[in-house]
């Protein structure tokens, strides 16, 4: 796989991430269960949705160049644009990780997730900041300080979650018990994170996995919630291949654009 | 809107300066008190050869205001009669709230937003126990309710003393 390719990738992954997850974040706007909460995913999922923007404008621009081939007609544009990346994609051209578009559930397991997210997510834009791509370095630096205040955010209600009521206590260690199998792809590279942490473009996972190992034990401690055995995980997401969740959310995102192609306002 | 039709003569003769001081009037849609270059996301104003180049910068990634500043900008120059402009969104180096200039941080606090913290002291922020001065009363007696206020760059307080909630522009 060649560099460019693998930006692409790599690029691409980056916004779905943060796209996927920022829709689901989302879907709390108005039912939240306290109003600062109702605002503070609204808020988060608007930093994800932001980040995303950055990382697909970046990904369209990038095919454009590896691959002229992707162009109508073999012009020299127009190239896809963030929008549609986001809303002419299907499925199958997702390659988000999985743990992300699982469905929002209560609120101990969208913060249970949002956690596990945040704590690989930070690290990961730290180490970007760093990147000998200028481009995703300038993401990285505006991303990192957001992605701060969303696992302190996280992390702070699951203390308050774990260490709280028998019953809150209870649903977030079935939430974490439940998501832990999704935590495995984060950290096994694909074709495109070996080419780009061979690059120096991205880091290796497994630098990423060690600091994300060591503030899921910090919090989960304080939390008084058990971490999981590792058994079996799941993966599929960085090819294409996904739960039976993220088709029917990507419906719902997409259907204006699918039912109008092409409309503005 | 209509812009009206650049002239050939203010075209010339512009510069930097003035232009600075004609954006002057673009301010934040959310802060309708404070101008853009007050809240440092007007990086810089560039005129060669009477083309226009003037660079912004997002506060947030999200920043759904973004794009109307940048269509203010845009409208305010074209109603000046500056046709020849092109205006550029960097990331790098990412904003932070140490750019908010000492007016812009005057004008936040006449507004009802207590100004963020330096980032010196962004440290004593995350450990949550920061002295935040209420807006309204100047008390330091203030509790954070929640980290995520209003808008993105907001977290929300309230004030012990004369029980006023208030936003706080988050160090950033």
């Amino acid at each position: 796989m060649s560099e460019q390719e693998a930006l692409f990738r790599y690029t691409l992954r980056m916004g779905d991430n943060s796209l996927v997850l920022g829709h689901r974040n989302s879907e709390w706007c108005g039912h939240g269960p306290v109003l600062e909460e109702d605002i503070a995913q609204a808020n988060i999922a608007l930093d994800l949705i932001g980040q995303a923007r950055n990382y697909l404008t970046y990904a369209g621009e990038v095919e454009a160049k590896f691959r002229p081939s992707a162009l109508p007609t073999g012009q020299a544009g127009p190239l896809r644009t963030e929008d549609d990346l986001a809303y002419l994609r299907g499925e199958r051209e997702y390659i988000n990780v999985q743990l992300v578009e699982l469905p929002k559930g209560d609120y101990a397991r969208t913060i249970v997730r949002s956690f596990l997210f945040d704590a690989f997510h930070l690290p990961l834009q730290q180490a970007l900041t760093t990147s000998k791509d200028e481009r995703l370095k300038g993401i990285a630096e505006k991303a990192v300080k957001e992605v701060t205040y969303h696992l302190r955010h996280s992390s702070e209600w699951l203390v308050r979650f774990g260490d709280g009521t028998e019953e809150s206590h209870r649903r977030a260690q079935e939430a974490l018990d439940d998501l832990w199998r999704y935590t495995g792809e984060l950290f096994t590279p694909d074709e495109a994170e070996e080419v780009l942490a061979k690059a120096g473009i991205a880091p290796k996972l497994a630098d990423v996995k060690q600091e994300w190992s060591a503030t899921v034990d910090r919090v989960l401690k304080e939390a008084t919630l058990k971490r999981p055995a590792d058994g079996w995980m799941a993966s599929g997401g960085k090819k294409g291949i996904h739960t039976e969740h993220l088709g029917p959310m990507l419906a719902e995102m997409q259907t204006l654009q699918r039912s109008y192609p092409g409309v503005e306002w | 809107m209509k812009a009206s039709a650049p002239s050939e003569h203010s075209v010339g003769s512009v510069n930097a300066a003035e232009i600075e001081r004609l954006l002057e009037s673009v301010k934040d849609p959310e802060i309708p008190v404070i101008s853009i270059r007050e809240l440092g996301v007007l990086r810089g104003v560039k005129v060669e050869n009477g083309a226009v180049e003037v660079t912004i910068t997002p506060t947030y990634s999200g920043c759904p205001a973004m794009d109307f500043m940048r269509m203010e900008v845009e409208r305010t120059l074209k109603q000046a009669g500056i046709g020849n402009f092109q205006v550029k969104q960097v990331l790098s180096p990412a904003w932070t709230t140490d750019w908010i200039s000492d007016s812009g941080r005057k004008k936040l606090l006449d507004f009802g937003i207590a100004p963020p913290p330096h980032s010196a002291d962004i440290r004593a922020l995350k450990g949550g126990s920061p002295a935040i001065a209420c807006p309204h009363c100047g008390s330091t007696e203030t509790e954070m309710l929640s980290q995520f206020g209003s808008t993105a760059c907001k977290a929300l307080y309230r004030c012990k003393a004369c029980k006023e909630p208030f936003d706080l522009f988050k160090c950033h």
